[in-house]
């Protein structure tokens, strides 16, 4: 029973160990400036948990086979190094490992965080609500009109609330419900919710942010590589919560500019 | 260290003759530990079904459950389930796994059982707290499911229950009015039990242990309910006015949770001021440590059960014990890694990120001094051992996948996805499942004065351990390929390729859950017919061991309470039992001290 | 005796009914004789529906992939007549013609992410049928004004599912929206007595009424509600033309 236990977690682990290495089932494929740390920090925390793992169930599985169904009369052994090795083991190598990933962890995570959008960055305004994402771009005068809550309409499309009526700046805004995003330039997206929790999450972009409601956050990110994608929503946020999605579509400035045209007649 | 005279001023409480005060409102530990597991083995029949739901609903979107109407007035069109019954589905089998099996189960069942009797005690020191908070936590859970059966049902926003989703009422979704108010007061109400708990624990540990017994002599399981219980009685502290704030937001029409300028069908809702990040970090006080308070008692029956069965003691008996500490206080300084892309300032997110790393280092020197210890052991293998050995690959498995959710950059990636629900499936909830099993079959002949059967014990845990790997290991390849955890079905989009690993999956869920049912049939049949078991069984050396008859008698001990003459697990020796001297037993033997 | 007395009382009991039942027989198909009809015109140009996108749902964009989406909250026919306008009769009706609502069960369908009809005229007490022709799920959620003694519920219909049937207590315009595809909306609008509403070239007639003076209401949902005097002699059916000025 024993040795046929030491088995089984041998081929569990070995097992588990091959849809990672054979990238099975992985990430998609980076699209964004700021993502290389993000998934060198990945294949290296992969390496050093994916080692601890297979190595502790080996020798979890070793001691099992060597250790059971002791002949009569055989004693007890103590450990070599006792506790003591143990714990600077756990200290040392666990400790250093966990310090280096914290370390440059951190560098990949400032990439992100602490580095503020370029001043060319070109502003895009995100809105989230039960359960739809509505983006929207300030159009020729480069102004995004004030939003009044009162006036916000689903049943006729005034997702942003906009009085077109009496405020000039609010004719000229292009409210979407993709989001187009030109390549190789830098996004600074405005985030904020409409009423409960929600998140945007880009895989390729290697973003992932929660709105919160009440708080105006931002984003900022440029994509290299023209494609439609998908952005999804991963705070639960309602019965609808599994199809709050909208998509990206990075396009060459050119399809852009036409994008927008076509946008702005639907308006 | 102790003396006697402690003892004499507790009450000495005859045993009671009626049916009501013997079974029904007990002052006896035991009888409220019994009566815990009684209710964490409803609560986890409940959770597992509801989890058959979701998982068949996973795997076959639009396929009709027969008899599924027969849940939910309106969730069930036809048998198929809709989105916001499978979300109602969700929330409820994470609340009742969480706070009333994980939580029960290990720390109030077994604790409550054993603790007194480990540490030399006729009993706790408030009887009458105990009842209480048995009682409380069991109306707690009655309070729960009713919300089947009121309204649109029970809540939908997940046992985070994060607000404003939780804070604005019906408006954000069926089940979200008196639903999430019959959650809140579900929830603060079990906190009250569990705070009356954790302080009779507490005083237990601290006040009513026997002649001799230091606290170092105290077994692995003790300290660990000792320790859990001081988590419990600061996490449950601070859950439970977040409840009544989060209640008072629907009745009072105040708004803690709840900003101004929210839109809901068109209509800005009334309310202005509140806090959405208020709620996640007082959550998260208390979701971190509550983490703890499920697996470290596993923690510690599963070192208690499996030094036992190595028939030496553990590498080092005080490391465990510290090491089980620094995970306790660790744990209120990590919770922020729930939060990293919450909005919260990016700075907090890696002040949270250290510490959510370092504490892999008492895990790890745990995990060590297990492996460590198995070396030159003479392991028995029985269902008991089986399941704490199954519990160390578990909570390896599980761990190890910590060291992604702790770097704020790589959860970017990860963050709500598959891979979060598999880790802590894996290291909190199957590790301590195991922890409950393996103190289940160790425990079983003390409590009931019968062995279970061995052999349907083994057959329960090789689907068991099987299984576990077959259902949460492809959970971490789905969450590496983006799918985000939560939804309820998966649109044409990047994830729905990945529907044929989810029928996997369920069926692994299904037949593994089938496989509970020989636990379940075990657990019955040797409760009534299984071989009488002798006080001693295993050849154990704790106080538990050392009662006059099995099951103990009403005050534990009879007459004379024991006197301790030794560290806990005094294994390897030479005496006149053979192997092992007892802890209340004299005699003087050569023994290894386990001291670094 | 007692026998020949009870048997007498039942006897007359029987009667009584059967006559009270051919009296009432006659009102109903008295009331089966007269209608109203006329039509419903938008004076000036047809305001500009913005149109719909539906990216968020693949299978609703797919429906719609060849001819984009707009607003339903004004539709005008080639003849300027305007569609989905809700009439019905405010004043004058008599009691009888209202102690009842139609067997008939009305249907309001999901179909290719829209509502169909866009405005579902009922009585209140009769029962209309929610279903959907689409392959993705949608969520069903009336929102009347709890005071009415509607009461408000928010139901979803993944396809396959049963049909939901419901009916709503008062007379109340009821917006209906899905939550999972935010541009869907709709109306029930709930009257007392019998209705009618505009086809595409905005005819409508309102049938069952009997011979009297009424009020007749045409309700938009954009352009509020106008009222006018009718009169609908025994034979002969009432005339009521709208027009609506448009904005």
């Amino acid at each position: 029973m024993a040795k046929f236990f030491a088995i089984t977690i041998l081929v569990i682990a070995i097992l588990s160990a091959i849809p990672i290495l054979r990238h099975t089932w992985w990430m998609a494929e980076d699209i964004s400036t700021h993502g290389a740390p993000i998934d060198e920090q990945m294949s290296e925390t992969m390496a050093e948990a994916g080692i601890s793992f297979l190595a502790s169930q080996f020798i979890l599985a070793f001691f099992i086979w060597k250790f059971s169904n002791p002949r009569p009369g055989e004693k007890i052994k103590n450990f070599p190094g006792g506790a003591k090795a143990m714990v600077w083991a756990a200290v040392l190598l666990v400790g250093t490992e966990v310090l280096a990933l914290g370390v440059f962890g951190a560098k990949a995570w400032a990439n992100v965080y602490f580095t503020p959008p370029s001043s060319s960055a070109m502003p895009v305004q995100v809105q989230s609500g039960q359960f739809a994402f509505y983006f929207r771009y300030p159009g020729p005068d480069g102004k995004f009109a004030p939003i009044h809550p009162e006036l916000i309409s689903e049943s006729t499309q005034n997702f942003y609330g906009l009085d077109t009526n009496n405020d000039p700046d609010a004719k000229d805004d292009i409210v979407t419900a993709e989001m187009a995003i030109p390549v190789n330039r830098e996004i600074h997206l405005l985030m904020h919710s409409k009423d409960v929790g929600h998140s945007f999450f880009v895989p390729e972009l290697r973003v992932q942010q929660d709105f919160v409601p009440g708080l105006d956050l931002s984003l900022h990110f440029t994509a290299t590589k023209v494609g439609r994608y998908e952005i999804v929503c991963t705070q639960l946020c309602g019965l609808g919560h599994y199809n709050m999605k909208a998509y990206l579509s990075v396009l060459s400035q050119q399809d852009f500019d036409d994008w927008m045209k076509k946008e702005a007649a639907m308006q | 260290m102790h003396d006697a005279s402690a003892h004499n001023q507790v009450a000495h409480h005859a045993p009671p003759t009626s049916f009501i005060r013997k079974h029904v409102f007990s002052l006896d530990h035991k009888v409220i530990g019994k009566q815990y597991y009684g209710l964490a083995l409803v609560a986890v029949l409940v959770g597992m079904a509801l989890s058959w739901l979701m998982r068949i609903h996973l795997g076959w979107t639009n396929f009709a459950i027969p008899g599924l109407h027969l849940l939910s007035k309106n969730g069930a069109p036809g048998n198929v389930m809709t989105p916001e019954f499978y979300l109602q589905l969700m929330t409820m089998h994470a609340t009742i796994m969480v706070f009333f099996v994980l939580t029960t189960a290990p720390f109030a069942a077994f604790g409550n059982y054993f603790l007194p009797i480990q540490v030399g005690a006729e009993d706790m020191p408030f009887p009458h707290f105990n009842m209480m908070s048995f009682w409380v936590t069991f109306v707690a859970f009655l309070v729960l499911v009713s919300s089947f059966f009121v309204g649109q049902g029970p809540t939908l926003g997940g046992w985070t229950q994060y607000a404003p989703l939780s804070a604005l009422g019906e408006v954000t979704g069926p089940g979200q009015g008196s639903g999430v108010v019959l959650w809140a007061i579900s929830i603060a109400m079990f906190c009250v039990g569990q705070l009356l708990g954790s302080l009779n624990f507490i005083t237990t540990t601290l006040d009513m242990r026997t002649r001799g017994m230091s606290l170092w002599r105290l077994p692995l399981s003790s300290w660990s309910w000792f320790i859990t219980s001081c988590m419990g009685l600061t996490a449950f502290a601070v859950l439970m006015p977040a409840c009544i704030l989060l209640i008072l937001d629907h009745v009072a029409g105040t708004s803690f949770f709840a900003p101004g300028g929210s839109v809901i069908n068109d209509q800005v809702q009334p309310h202005s001021g509140g806090s959405t990040l208020l709620w996640q970090h007082l959550f998260w006080f208390f979701g971190h440590p509550e983490v703890y308070i499920a697996i470290v008692p596993g923690m510690g029956i599963v070192s208690h059960v499996l030094v036992t069965n190595m028939r030496k003691p553990m590498l080092s008996h005080r490391v465990l014990v510290y090491s089980f500490g620094a995970l306790a206080v660790l744990s209120y300084m990590v919770y922020g890694h729930h939060m990293f892309v919450s909005g919260m300032n990016p700075v907090s997110s890696l002040a949270f990120s250290f510490p959510t790393l370092i504490i892999t280092i008492p895990s790890t020197v745990i995990v060590l001094i297990w492996l460590g210890s198995l070396y030159g052991a003479k392991l028995r293998i029985n269902a008991a051992s089986l399941f704490s050995l199954g519990f160390i690959s578990m909570f390896i498995a599980g761990g190890v996948s910590g060291f992604f959710l702790a770097q704020p950059s790589t959860d970017i990636m990860l963050h709500a996805t598959y891979f979060v629900v598999g880790h802590f499936h894996m290291v909190m909830g199957v590790a301590a499942m195991f922890g409950i099993f393996a103190g289940t079959y160790f425990w079983f002949p003390k409590m009931f004065g019968r062995m279970m059967n061995e052999t349907l014990g083994r057959i329960h845990f090789w689907f068991s351990f099987v299984g576990a790997y077959a259902i949460f290991m492809p959970f971490h390849y789905l969450g590496m390929a983006g799918n985000v955890r939560r939804y309820q079905a998966f649109t044409p989009d990047y994830m729905q390729p990945l529907v044929p690993l989810h029928q996997f999956i369920t069926i692994a869920a299904l037949v593994t859950g089938v496989a509970q049912l020989v636990f379940l049939y075990n657990l019955f049949h040797s409760r009534f017919w299984g071989k009488p078991a002798s006080d001693n069984p295993w050849q154990a050396t704790s106080l538990e061991w050392s009662t006059p008859t099995t099951p103990p008698p009403h005050n534990n001990f009879g007459d004379k309470l024991p006197e301790v003459y030794h560290d806990p697990y005094q294994y390897g020796v030479e005496s006149s039992l053979g192997d092992y001297v007892m802890q209340a037993s004299p005699e003087q033997v050569k023994t290894v001290h386990d001291e670094a | 005796m007692r026998k020949e007395s009870s048997f007498a009382a039942v006897l007359s009991a029987v009667v009584l009914v059967c006559s009270g039942a051919l009296i009432l027989n006659q009102k109903v198909s008295a009331a089966g004789e007269g209608k109203i009809s006329g039509t419903v015109r938008l004076d000036g140009p047809a305001p500009h529906m913005k149109g719909i996108e539906m990216s968020k749902d693949p299978y609703c964009a797919k429906a719609h992939a060849n001819e984009p989406a707009h607003l339903e909250q004004v539709v005008v026919g080639s003849n300027g007549g305007l569609q989905n306008v809700v009439l019905y009769i405010t004043e004058g009706l008599p009691a009888s013609a209202l102690a009842e609502a139609p067997k008939e069960v009305l249907v309001f369908d999901q179909k290719n992410c829209m509502y169909t009809p866009h405005v579902l005229a009922m009585d209140a007490g009769q029962t209309f049928k929610v279903t959907s022709s689409d392959q993705t799920t949608h969520n069903i959620h009336p929102l009347p004004n709890p005071m009415t003694g509607n009461i408000p519920w928010n139901q979803s219909q993944p396809p396959g599912a049963a049909p939901i049937e419901k009916s709503w207590k008062a007379p109340e315009v009821i917006p209906v929206k899905c939550n999972i595809h935010p541009w869907m909306n709709g109306w029930h609008v709930v009257v007392k007595g019998p209705y009618a509403v505009t086809d595409g070239s905005g005819n409508y007639s309102i049938n069952n009424v009997p011979p009297g003076n009424y009020a007749v209401t045409a309700w938009q949902e954009l352009y509020g509600t106008q009222t006018q005097k009718v009169t609908v002699a025994a034979g002969k059916a009432g005339t009521a033309d709208f027009t609506f000025k448009a904005k």
